[in-house]
């Protein structure tokens, strides 16, 4: 065993790896809600669409929650240059994490969807509220409450899934890391930091989200 | 000598006394009834006797013999001599009726398996379970799996048999097969403690029983006189509703 | 698009495909040999986290941590850290070991919590029942609690195993021959990243929907008869 650790050479890059975790969370965010308005979309055709629609959004959901998130964002980096188009390496993860986001989150709206009762569906129409209308004052505020653990803890899960970026160049946490390392060469020092800072803006996460969640929606989460 | 002796025993959850100061002395073969209003410790002094909750104090003799709960083979000790059989969810749900009743004396008291099966096929015989051996318990009515629940105690051979409220969660029906089990048992001699709160059962088939409120013993004698002559007010209080409602 | 079907029949050439093939077996046997390792490693993290008295809080404690720190750091820089770690220690350390290592310590963090969940789910009474009756903490273990527990443990376990198949793709980075390594060679080799990470895609999705419908399968198949706690936890 002839390694010597040098913690302090790690400390003296914090601010720049501050910039990378505020460019993941500014990652996890943006992919967060475009899955979210992705996955309600998603969702409401997946119950109300006709045939043809419900099988398209199926398929969809299908298909990219069976790929890995990297590949298809691979795809976009790789591919969409050949037909011209030529996105920033961190548009490419936002979409990326976008569609993945919005095909899991898919799955927990629709079950959402499907808790609110026949019958306070049947009350709102017998109110003279249309189908939109129904959706937005009666399903929303319901399936609010009930999806609300679900995507809380996705949400966590999402930021944690935001370190592949890196793979594309992208300089979040991870790929500061990765960079500064290979400056320094202390590679076993830098990712430890970077773990540690992981998992304390988790933890960060998760207890906001835990406490948002009761204040907001009385839900009483775990906030381990 | 008692065959059990327990004196000021206290014990505690969390910070909340659950008994205070309980003194009891239970003769071999007895058969002494505890009753007394929810929340009164009942079962919490049959799960201390049997090591499941610490006591803060006190001691319980056993023929002569002090347990000492803290020390591993004392309490050992103490749960080979006696046996408890709780309300529900007794039974192992992955094994058949016989295995139940046969794993503890084969797997843990180790005498070999043919003698403790010939003896556990006699015991489920005599609780009228001779055809279920190779049950499982969800094939079993709640009165059958109780019975069997009795049967596995039995098996033990144990000194004292502690039955803490067995009929409590069965539907009215399956009641009665219980207690005649349990009247048998007292018939025959082993010594039984039994915490229930059906009183026209304790009260035919107990030598004495025991009125325990908020964790103390209130009072102790024959049933009959506690019963319709409760000398305290809490055990007015409690005897006097429980007349009211059987009229 | 002209450019993917003229790279077309290139593209499928037997060696290529002989060596998407052979990478499909690596990630598969990645997923399968490093869930599986986790999976038994995880018990043991579970009798930790379940010792009982002051005793055994250290245990406690020690168990804990392990499954509170590794379910909160990226799968990606896990991978990372076993290598830097490995390669500062161990001269010629295989590759296909450190994945599988961090594939392990991963699986072992996530897998303790789903058997944690099978071992609640088992009654109290039944424990103390066994309790009572001098059973080792052992014997309760293996005669009450593990037989009952597997249809709680079994079919999460299974969906978690087959949707790792698709986080192999990470350990690319670190350059183990796996599907993704070997769709980012073939891009290198100059053909299209249309065809290319479209076929991956597809192979990946060929592993991984078959497998998920077995575990959805395995789900209703083993639909816990008893009650279980609803999953609202927050991590």
């Amino acid at each position: 065993m002839n390694y010597t650790f040098q913690f302090g050479v790690v400390f003296a890059r914090l601010p720049e790896l501050w910039q990378g975790a505020l460019l993941s969370l500014e990652i996890g965010v943006l992919s967060f809600w475009g899955g979210a308005l992705l996955g309600l979309l998603l969702a409401a055709f997946k119950v109300y669409g006709s045939g043809v629609v419900r099988w398209l959004a199926n398929s969809f959901i299908v298909f990219f929650t069976n790929t890995p998130a990297v590949i298809q964002i691979y795809f976009l980096y790789y591919g969409l240059p050949e037909i011209g188009v030529l996105w920033s390496n961190v548009t490419c993860v936002i979409v990326g994490l976008t569609l993945n986001t919005g095909a899991y989150l898919a799955e927990i709206m629709r079950a959402g969807f499907i808790s609110v009762h026949r019958t306070e569906l049947e009350a709102a129409e017998t109110l003279g509220f249309a189908r939109w209308q129904q959706i937005r004052h009666v399903i929303l505020p319901h399936i609010a409450k009930v999806i609300y653990p679900a995507l809380a803890n996705y949400f966590v899960v999402l930021m944690l899934g935001t370190s592949m970026a890196s793979i594309f160049g992208v300089n979040e946490l991870t790929g500061q890391a990765y960079n500064i390392a290979s400056d320094n060469y202390r590679h076993i020092e830098m990712f430890t930091v970077v773990a540690g800072i992981y998992i304390l803006l988790t933890f960060i996460a998760s207890l906001s989200l835990a406490f948002f969640g009761r204040w907001a929606f009385r839900v009483r989460a775990r906030i381990f | 000598m008692p065959h059990l002796d327990i004196r000021n025993l206290s014990a505690n959850y969390g910070r909340a006394p659950v008994l205070s100061g309980i003194s009891l002395t239970v003769e071999r073969g007895e058969v002494v009834s505890i009753v007394g209003p929810s929340g009164s410790g009942k079962s919490t002094l049959l799960r201390v006797l049997v090591g499941l909750t610490l006591p803060a104090s006190g001691e319980v003799i056993l023929d002569g013999d002090a347990v000492n709960y803290a020390n591993k083979a004392s309490l050992r000790q103490a749960r080979d001599r006696m046996a408890i059989v709780f309300q529900q969810y007794n039974l192992f749900q992955n094994m058949d009726v016989l295995r139940n009743v046969t794993i503890a004396p084969v797997e843990i008291r180790r005498r070999p398996r043919s003698e403790v099966e010939a003896t556990a096929v006699q015991i489920l015989k005599r609780m009228g379970l001779g055809d279920k051996l190779k049950a499982y318990p969800d094939q079993l009515s709640g009165g059958q799996q109780q019975r069997v629940a009795i049967a596995r105690a039995l098996a033990l051979k144990p000194e004292i048999l502690l039955l803490d409220e067995v009929t409590s969660a069965l539907d009215p029906e399956l009641v009665n097969e219980v207690l005649d089990a349990i009247r048998a048992l007292a018939a025959e001699g082993i010594t039984l403690l039994i915490v229930s709160h059906e009183m026209n059962f304790v009260r035919e088939v107990s030598s004495r029983m025991v009125f325990m409120d908020k964790g103390q013993v209130v009072e102790i004698g024959p049933p009959h006189d506690i019963i319709e002559r409760p000398q305290t007010n809490r055990a007015r209080e409690f005897f006097g509703k429980i007349l009211r409602q059987r009229n | 698009m002209d450019r993917v079907i003229e790279q077309l029949p290139r593209f499928l050439s037997p060696l290529n495909l002989w060596f998407l093939a052979e990478a499909m077996g690596m990630t598969l046997a990645l997923t399968f040999f490093g869930c599986g390792l986790g999976f038994l490693l995880a018990f043991i993290v579970v009798y930790m986290r379940l010792s009982p008295g002051w005793w055994g809080l250290p245990w406690r404690v020690l168990a804990i941590l392990f499954v509170e720190t590794f379910r909160r750091i990226p799968f990606l820089v896990i991978t990372y850290l076993v290598l830097f770690f490995i390669a500062a220690f161990v001269k010629g350390a295989s590759l296909v070991l450190v994945a599988l290592t961090a594939i392990s310590i991963y699986s072992t963090a996530y897998a303790s919590e789903i058997i944690r969940g099978g071992f609640e789910s088992v009654p109290r009474q039944q424990i103390e029942a066994a309790t009572a009756m001098n059973f080792s903490r052992w014997q309760t273990l293996i005669k009450v609690i593990v037989p009952q527990s597997w249809p709680v443990i079994l079919p999460p376990a299974v969906v978690f195993m087959v949707a790792f198949v698709k986080d192999t793709s990470l350990v690319s980075q670190i350059g183990v021959f796996e599907l993704t390594f070997r769709g980012k060679e073939l891009n290198n080799q100059g053909f299209s990243g249309l065809l290319v990470f479209g076929t991956v895609a597809l192979l990946y999705f060929v592993m991984s929907y078959p497998l998920s419908r077995f575990g959805a399968w395995l789900e209703h198949r083993l639909a816990a008869p008893r009650h279980q706690k609803p999953e609202r936890e927050l991590r």
